[in-house]
């Protein structure tokens, strides 16, 4: 019989399976920007760091200025990480959208709420567990707890969206539980991780994706 | 000939293809949602979930959402089984090639 039809058949059913139930227009070059983004935020806080540090050995006799650069060093890291999260999420949005019109998907539908609430309970709780960690002083811990969290939450997304981004949460989960044996270099793997990885994984799904269509 | 019985004539068309399709992988499905994935006219895939319906492989929710009809389609225990085979027996009909 025809044995070409048969495979239509099947190509058709797996198309159908995936467009169904994976999100699928989310964007590659967003992943790429998102990692840039945060490699600017973690030069901009060790900069921050730095600073504070050689004024500590200035004014170490001063313990209200002491305090003070503290209190402005915390608002300024918050702030340029709150800026980085802001910027990347933009992004994301905006060029999920251009890649959503550009092949007639629809950006708000069954498969992207259910990416994102599956996406969002790891990295919410993960949030609040890092804002427990700094008010209960473990400062140390929270880049691994951050890394942790992130690589569940894409685990978790995984089955809604393109398969490949298993591999970033395992990475992220990977270098999460290193950092956690490597104590005051908590900005380093960050950086290794939310910057250098999500470029890697940005640039591998755009020509994996994005530049065939 | 055992290959050629599995392959079941129900599913012998494109969109009831895809409706089984899109049924396995999803808890449930409306009606606009196969619309838009299948690219059906209403007519077209109304009639093709009523034979899948009739062959109870698919089972019909309807619901009000306020004012608004909403239609949810569920694939049955039945319906799972009887695609399965039909996968399997088109893979074995292309592997044998």
């Amino acid at each position: 019989m025809k044995d070409k039809d048969y495979l239509n058949d099947i190509t058709e059913i797996k198309e159908m399976m995936n467009k169904s139930s994976r999100f699928i227009s989310l964007s590659g070059l967003s992943g790429v920007l998102a990692g840039i983004y945060a490699l600017i935020g973690a030069y901009l806080a060790y900069n921050a760091i730095e600073d504070y540090k050689s004024s500590l050995l200035i004014n170490y006799n001063y313990i209200t200025i002491k305090h003070l650069a503290y209190i402005n060093l915390e608002i300024y890291l918050v702030t340029v990480a709150l800026a980085v999260v802001l910027l990347a999420t933009l992004t994301g949005i905006i060029l999920t959208r251009i890649k959503a019109k550009k092949h007639n998907a629809k950006m708000w539908d069954a498969t992207s709420r259910r990416l994102l609430i599956n996406f969002l309970i790891p990295l919410v709780t993960g949030g609040f567990f890092s804002l427990v960690l700094i008010q209960r002083n473990f400062v140390s811990l929270t880049a691994a707890t951050m890394l942790i969290f992130y690589g569940l939450a894409c685990i978790n997304a995984s089955k809604f969206t393109f398969r490949d981004i298993k591999y970033l949460g395992l990475v992220q989960l990977i270098l999460g539980l290193i950092c956690t044996q490597f104590v005051g270099y908590g900005l380093y793997f960050w950086a290794f991780g939310f910057g250098v990885m999500h470029i890697v994984y940005g640039a591998i799904m755009y020509f994996k994706y994005d530049r065939t269509k | 000939m055992g290959l050629i019985n599995n392959i079941n004539k129900a599913f012998d068309h494109r969109i009831r293809l895809g409706i089984m399709s899109i049924l396995m992988v999803n808890e449930y499905a409306e009606f606009t949602t196969l619309k838009e994935l299948l690219e059906a006219t209403d007519g077209n895939l109304a009639s093709h979930l009523k034979a899948l319906e009739k062959a109870e492989y698919i089972s019909v929710q309807k619901q009000f959402v306020g004012r608004k009809p909403n239609t949810k389609y569920i694939i049955t225990d039945l319906g799972k089984l009887e695609f399965k085979k039909h996968i399997d027996a088109l893979e074995k009909l292309i592997k044998r090639t």
